[in-house]
């Protein structure tokens, strides 16, 4: 599966969203998703199915003013 | 005592959590501030590097409530996805509504904002507008729902302080009920004591802060600065004249000429 993610290209062997970032080591770690600019929470994650071409965004706490 | 969306605050304070030297002068910094919230964004997760997972520790361990921005967003769909994110990452319904519609200013896209805020007061979101003084717009919020409004002092990062005195109490004016943030542009703690002056409930700041020679020193003079702008404020400062007024009586002044 052809996917942008974080503006970065990638081919990951991940058919939904869930296992889009298991693939990606993301573990247990506190983030939020979105699906080409549409947030998906992790309850619809598993169910999210991804497509070639997708552009996912995957965001952490982080500084801010 | 400062009440935001039915949550009662002790300080008046509230601090921005970028640009210090070290995670551990940004902890020390909030520490000697006393705030009781501190502002937090999103941003891209490698899931190699985790660099928020570490910065997140930081921000809990630290015990006070966080208000996460919307910070670097241009259209109201991309300021209205990353609140949702943000309600799900930090557990908060509270956001800081950021819509910028200048680059070189950074100055709130207003048309946008109160279209998001509409958006977000609909879908249970406690809406911290950023916004300029301009009291049409602060009423289009109002009645969008939000309860609070937070106009900027000055450009964001520009430590100019207040730069329409005339707009900022004239909006404090307009709405006695309504908690008013001075959000942007304080440079120095006089600048701050002087929004608390003209009657704001609160202060927020970030860049003054954290870009200060000894970032944990300003953090406690801003700290001062506030407390003794509310205390001024509540004491009921005088009226400025044109004319010189004698403090020391004139009568019983002994004939010496």
């Amino acid at each position: 599966m052809k996917l942008i993610v974080n503006g970065d290209a990638h081919d990951l062997a991940a058919s939904d969203l869930a296992q889009a970032l298991e693939v990606l080591d993301y573990g247990d770690a506190v983030v939020a998703t979105a699906l080409n600019g549409a947030f998906v929470p992790a309850r619809a994650r598993a169910a999210t199915a991804l497509n070639d071409g997708d552009r996912i965004e995957i965001v952490a706490p982080r500084q801010g003013g | 005592m400062l009440n935001f969306y039915g949550v009662e605050l002790g300080s008046r304070l509230l601090l921005g959590t970028a640009q210090y030297p070290s995670p551990a002068v940004l902890a020390d910094a909030a520490r000697a501030s006393g705030t009781d919230i501190l502002t937090v964004s999103l941003r891209r997760e490698s899931g190699r590097l985790r660099e928020g997972q570490d910065f997140w520790g930081l921000i809990a361990d630290l015990d006070v409530k966080v208000l996460p921005n919307t910070a670097g967003c241009h259209s109201v769909k991309e300021a209205v996805t990353t609140a949702e994110m943000a309600r799900e990452v930090f557990g908060t319904s509270w956001i800081k509504l950021e819509v910028i519609g200048d680059a070189d200013t950074l100055q709130p896209d207003v048309f946008g904002l109160v279209e998001a805020a509409r958006i977000l007061c609909a879908d249970g979101f406690e809406v911290f507008p950023y916004t300029t003084e301009d009291l049409v717009v602060a009423e289009r919020l109002l009645e969008a729902g939000c309860r609070v409004l937070m106009p900027w002092g000055a450009p964001i990062g520009t430590g100019l302080g207040l730069n329409n005195i005339y707009g900022l109490r004239s909006l404090r004016a307009h709405f006695p009920e309504t908690p008013l943030v001075v959000d942007a542009g304080i440079g120095k703690p006089s600048h701050a004591a002087a929004a608390m002056e003209l009657g704001y409930d609160a202060v927020l700041l970030n860049t003054a802060v954290a870009k200060a020679g000894d970032p944990v020193a300003m953090a406690s003079a801003f700290a001062r600065a506030i407390e003794a702008g509310r205390a001024a404020y509540l004491a009921d400062p005088i009226e400025p004249r044109d004319m010189a007024a004698p403090s020391t009586p004139v009568f019983g002044r002994a004939s010496l000429a």
